[in-house]
């Protein structure tokens, strides 16, 4: 079946004489073979969005159809690979082509090299369904894959082999003849099913105090970070790829610098997951398209990342989507867009912008899993948005926000201060801080909601006393409300101020957040009273032992109890003498 | 299907703009070259942006006055558009569409390449880290450039943007007799007056000879534009990638470059985005810019420096704000250090290079510099503060402290950022800035490891802890 090309415009081309094609047909174009995908069809014209570079294609050129929707392969060998945004091997087609990227380059998602050692857990005689494992693959130490009963198929098992395979042999049969692999393929435009979707109860730490204590997302939850220019998502979301509390992590570079994505891969490679000692490879996934790959692929990155992610959920793991940017995806839905001449919205975006975006982040969640109801995954997304200008009324930012229930708002005022992470205080925030509470108070502390108050509360009175002081400068405050910002400055740069880079303060344990926070809260509790008694603000400023506090956070695990026992007794101490003065 | 490389047409329908609308039946090629025969032999190129059954749409390098749609042929050629490649490049200038502008013959070519260029496979690509000396303290120190970075200068009408790039460029090793260093230039739609400066000042350093220049003056064809930064970019990659070169690619103005972009699109009937310009705007900059960078096992690099004009110097219009976007980081000029006669203006606080903590520390460049930056960014920002109260108040209502960060960040601008024309080392530039430490007592600096203090601290300080004032 086939037809040919009547009209060629950039990533987009018209086709004609293509019989029984539907809409998500995957084609292929020309002599050089590129692949395209139908996205409209209109009295016998189907439109095509071209996933290469188009350039040199010509009018008349033959369009093969292949009767399929757009998809992914999936199966061992995901997890450690970095891919374009329609699933080729980087790896692979650099080992083909060279260290450009070709037009018409071909290579399998999966490897058909690389044996894994497939155990089965069906036998003959067993009735199996959508979701039923199979049997199961060691993929990495930590990650036992599951082979599951892909879509479509029922039955009852006659044949079962057990040994080392590549992904394409046959390791379990049918009774009706069905012939199985430890490969599935899924259109990636399709939500994998669930069985029933679940409250979300429990947070996904990423080792961040400022997200993890202030600003919390759940396991199946949505947050966005949007900041213009410099004010680091790209570097929180790769340090959240780095040490977030998760079983799989799957980078989508959508649309980003070239230069960046050869950083993340490079970290994540010579980096171990500090929980595990494995390197963070192992658990992670990536899909890079950067902004001078094709359009189209960009498009269709994000969904490739989250069927991936899907795939994972459905072996029971938590997995953590990171999206950088999703603002690259959207301009991506409106080149496309303005090439089908469609009517535009607001800022040029298609109409259709916001339903879109809803639909990707409503695949995330925590949920029962489809074909084996007792276990349970989830997805948890963190899409980066890159406002025009910073402005965040734009329509990717509001479309997001709406999808959204963790809001991390990043603040260049900070960035240009080199406060990192630079996500601020007043305009962020966590809809599902209440829902995590009981999760908090069972393994934390039974105050956490008593510290995060108080917390929040010193941050807001600084806000206040801040426009005072722009007015009368901070001379001319009382000795009380200057306690008030040392007070706020302490929780500023002792706690909410995080290196990316310095060996123990780059990630830190809820454990370890709720203890550096109790202390400086202890302190400004001990310096208002001080205060009270006659000691300068001056004083407790230049005191040692404030330096000392400010400096806990880099204190390791083992070692940070006696450090808060020591400090403490030297600030009762020194706190006392200056009353004395 | 060679049918395509003599057939000859002479059915333009309608001349719009740099744009021609041609009537065919036959299979045209997307993106192929074109040729335009006039009636009195003239010649001009084109490219084919739009391909149908019924036509083409054709954009024309070149003015469309004199074509006359009953009298002008169209011929058709098999290949995208392509440069001519030679080391003899060296040395030359030549225009926005490759003629050669010095009055020598075009080098004999060793190789043909297309402009477009393919993406790098991200996996092939190895991190930018060797740390480029640009001899200015507020790159070097604070924002530091690295071989293989894509680093803009936002300027603004009137800033000394072109003379800050030739301070770059004559720093950056070219002027020196090293053959592993080459920069490409290239103007587009630049002003006589900026192209001579230039000319005068690669030929005066002794650039020239490492130089490959490309100038598309401010009245010459729209459409060349588009071309221009594509010819650089091919001739470094063929510079820094075959003949493993660290290559310095100097862009101006990319401003005038969107313009024609924008231009091009609206003759094109597109659906324009923000400003007018076309929604691909972000895609057409990500594919220059990012033809920047190092691959895996070969010497050379693309070093990029676009410069653009901020219009009105609004950060946020769409120029700045896609390219901020897609570079690592932008050198940012300030239009009030300017007025203060500070040379180079360039404010620290927009400012940003992200690849910079690759290309610092011990064995770059020391140990120490990355908290030494991080705490002249903070005592900066703080004093910026203190002048945003101290314009409300006035400096008798700022505490004492207040008043030293007030007086930290004026001798920061005078001294550190207000260099003049004389390039620093990267020793010079991490001893300014400790010096202007000694401003402040030690207890503030809380950025720093007290072992990087006592280490490197140098000149004659206050010491902290107990400072006491009289007031």
């Amino acid at each position: 079946m086939s037809g040919a090309i009547v009209m060629i415009s950039g990533p987009t081309i018209k086709a004609g004489g293509l019989s029984d094609c539907f809409m998500g047909e995957v084609v292929r174009l020309g002599a050089s073979q590129l692949v395209g995908e139908v996205i409209r069809l209109e009295r016998g014209i189907a439109t095509i969005q071209v996933y290469e570079n188009t350039t040199g294609l010509k009018v008349g050129e033959e369009v093969s159809q292949t009767g399929k929707l757009f998809s992914v392969e999936l199966g061992p060998g995901l997890l450690g690979r970095i891919y374009d945004g329609i699933q080729r091997p980087l790896g692979e087609l650099a080992e083909k082509w060279g260290d450009l990227i070709e037009r018409g380059a071909e290579a399998d998602g999966l490897s058909k090299k690389t044996l894994w050692r497939f155990t089965p857990v069906v036998k003959p005689g067993d009735k199996i369904e959508y979701g039923f494992t199979l049997g199961t693959v060691q993929e990495s130490k930590n990650i036992l894959h599951k082979i599951m009963t892909p879509q479509g198929v029922t039955g009852e098992v006659s044949h079962v082999e057990e040994g080392e395979f590549p992904v394409d042999h046959t390791v379990v049969t049918l009774t009706d003849g069905a012939k199985l692999d430890m490969r599935q393929s899924w259109n990636i435009r399709n939500p994998r099913p669930r069985a029933k979707r679940l409250s979300l109860t429990v947070p996904a730490l990423t080792g961040q105090r400022v997200i993890d204590t202030l600003f919390p997302i759940a396991e199946g939850g949505v947050a966005i970070i949007p900041g213009g220019f410099g004010s680091g998502k790209t570097m929180l979301e790769q340090t959240i790829a780095k040490f977030a509390l998760a079983d799989v992590v799957v980078y989508i570079g959508c649309g980003e610098r070239g230069n960046e994505m050869a950083d993340t891969l490079e970290e994540l490679a010579s980096l171990k997951d500090p929980r595990t000692g494995r390197p963070l490879m192992e658990r992670t996934a990536l899909i890079a398209n950067t902004s001078n790959m094709p359009v189209a692929a960009r498009e269709a990155s994000i969904y490739t990342g989250v069927t991936i992610a899907e795939y994972y959920r459905d072996m029971g793991y938590n997995v953590v989507v990171l999206a950088d940017s999703t603002s690259r995806w959207a301009e991506a839905l409106r080149e496309i867009s303005s090439r089908l001449e469609e009517i535009p919205g607001e800022e040029g975006y298609p109409p259709y912008l916001a339903s879109r975006l809803g639909a990707f982040y409503e695949r995330a969640g925590r949920v029962s899993i489809a074909g084996r109801e007792e276990e349970t995954g989830s997805i948890t997304i963190i899409g980066a948005v890159s406002p025009p200008g910073g402005d965040f009324s734009e329509p990717v930012t509001q479309s997001s926000l709406r999808m959204a229930s963790t809001f991390w708002g990043l603040d260049s005022e900070l960035a240009y201060q080199r406060h990192f992470p630079a996500i601020n205080w007043h305009s962020s925030y966590s809809l599902t801080y209440r829902s995590l509470l009981k999760w908090y108070e069972d393994n934390v502390s039974q105050d956490w909601d008593e510290t995060v108050k108080k917390t929040g509360q010193i941050l807001q009175r600084e806000e206040e006393l801040y426009e005072i002081v722009q007015v009368i400068g901070a001379d001319a405050l009382e000795e009380k409300e200057r306690t008030s910002l040392l007070a706020a400055q302490l929780i500023r740069e002792g706690f909410l101020r995080q290196s990316a880079v310095h060996p123990t303060d780059s990630h830190c344990s809820i454990k370890r957040q709720e203890k550096i926070l109790t202390l400086i809260l202890d302190y400004i509790a001990a310096v208002e009273r001080a205060v009270e008694q006659g000691a300068q603000v001056d004083d407790i400023i230049e005191s040692p032992v404030t330096e000392r506090i400010l400096r806990i956070k880099e204190i390791s695990e083992e070692h940070i109890e006696a450090e808060i026992r020591d400090v403490t007794a030297v600030y009762t101490a020194s706190l006392a003498e200056l009353i004395e003065s | 299907m060679n049918d395509l490389l003599t057939r000859e047409l002479r059915s333009i329908e309608s001349v719009k703009g740099p744009l021609l609308f041609v009537k065919s039946s036959s299979a045209i090629a997307y993106g192929g070259m074109v040729s335009i025969i006039m009636d009195d032999g003239q010649v001009r190129e084109g490219q084919i942006v739009e391909a149908s059954e019924n036509g083409a749409v054709i954009q024309v390098f070149g003015p469309t006055e004199r074509i006359n749609p009953e009298k002008t042929t169209i011929r058709f050629h098999e290949e995208a558009i392509k440069l001519d490649l030679s080391p003899l490049c060296l040395g030359r200038v030549f225009s926005g569409s490759g003629e050669p502008l010095d009055g020598l013959s075009a080098p004999a070519p060793l190789l043909r390449r297309g402009v477009i260029g393919s993406a790098i496979n991200p996996l092939r690509r190895a991190l930018p880290r060797d740390f480029l000396q640009t001899g200015i303290s507020s790159i070097d120190g604070l924002n530091t450039l690295v071989r293989g970075q894509k680093l803009p200068i936002f300027s603004g009408a009137g800033l000394p943007a072109n003379e800050i790039a030739n301070f770059i460029i004559s720093n950056a090793g070219l002027g020196g007799e090293d053959g592993g260093f080459a920069l490409v230039f290239a103007g587009m739609g630049i002003t006589f007056r900026e192209a001579d400066f230039f000319r005068k000042a690669f030929e005066s350093t002794g650039a020239i000879e490492h130089s490959v220049v490309y100038m598309n003056l401010a009245d010459d064809p729209v459409i060349e534009r588009l071309l221009t930064p594509r010819f650089a970019l091919t001739m470094a990659e063929y510079l820094a990638f075959e003949l493993e070169m660290h290559t310095l690619v100097v862009m101006t103005d990319m401003t005038h470059y969107c313009n024609a972009l924008r231009e091009i699109s609206s003759a094109m009937e597109e659906i324009p985005g923000r400003r007018g310009y076309p929604g691909y705007m972000y895609t057409d900059l990500a594919e220059l810019y990012e033809r920047a960078g190092k691959i895996k096992g070969r010497e050379g690099s693309i070093t990029l420096v676009p410069i653009l004009t901020m219009p009105d110097d609004d950060i946020t219009h769409p120029i700045p704000d896609l390219t901020g976007y897609i570079t690592e980081g932008q050198i940012v000029l300030d239009r009030d250090l300017f007025h203060k006669g500070c040379f180079p203006p360039i404010n620290p606080m927009p400012s940003l290079s992200r690849l910079m903590n690759h290309g610092i520390g011990e064995g770059r460049t020391r140990e120490d510099h990355r908290q030494l930056a991080d705490q002249l960014y903070m005592l900066y920002a703080r004093g910026i503060e203190q002048r945003r109260v101290a314009s409300i108040i006035g400096e008798e209502g700022l505490s004492a402290m207040d008043r030293k960060y007030l007086s930290f960040a004026e001798e920061f601008e005078r001294v550190y950022i207000g260099q003049g024309t004389l390039g620093r080392s990267i020793e010079e530039t991490l001893t300014t800035g400790w010096r202007l430490l000694n401003l402040v007592p030690q207890s503030e600096l809380v950025r720093i490891k007290k072992e990087m203090i006592e280490k490197y601290r140098v000149g004659e300080h206050s010491d902290g802890g107990a400072e006491k004032e009289q007031d």
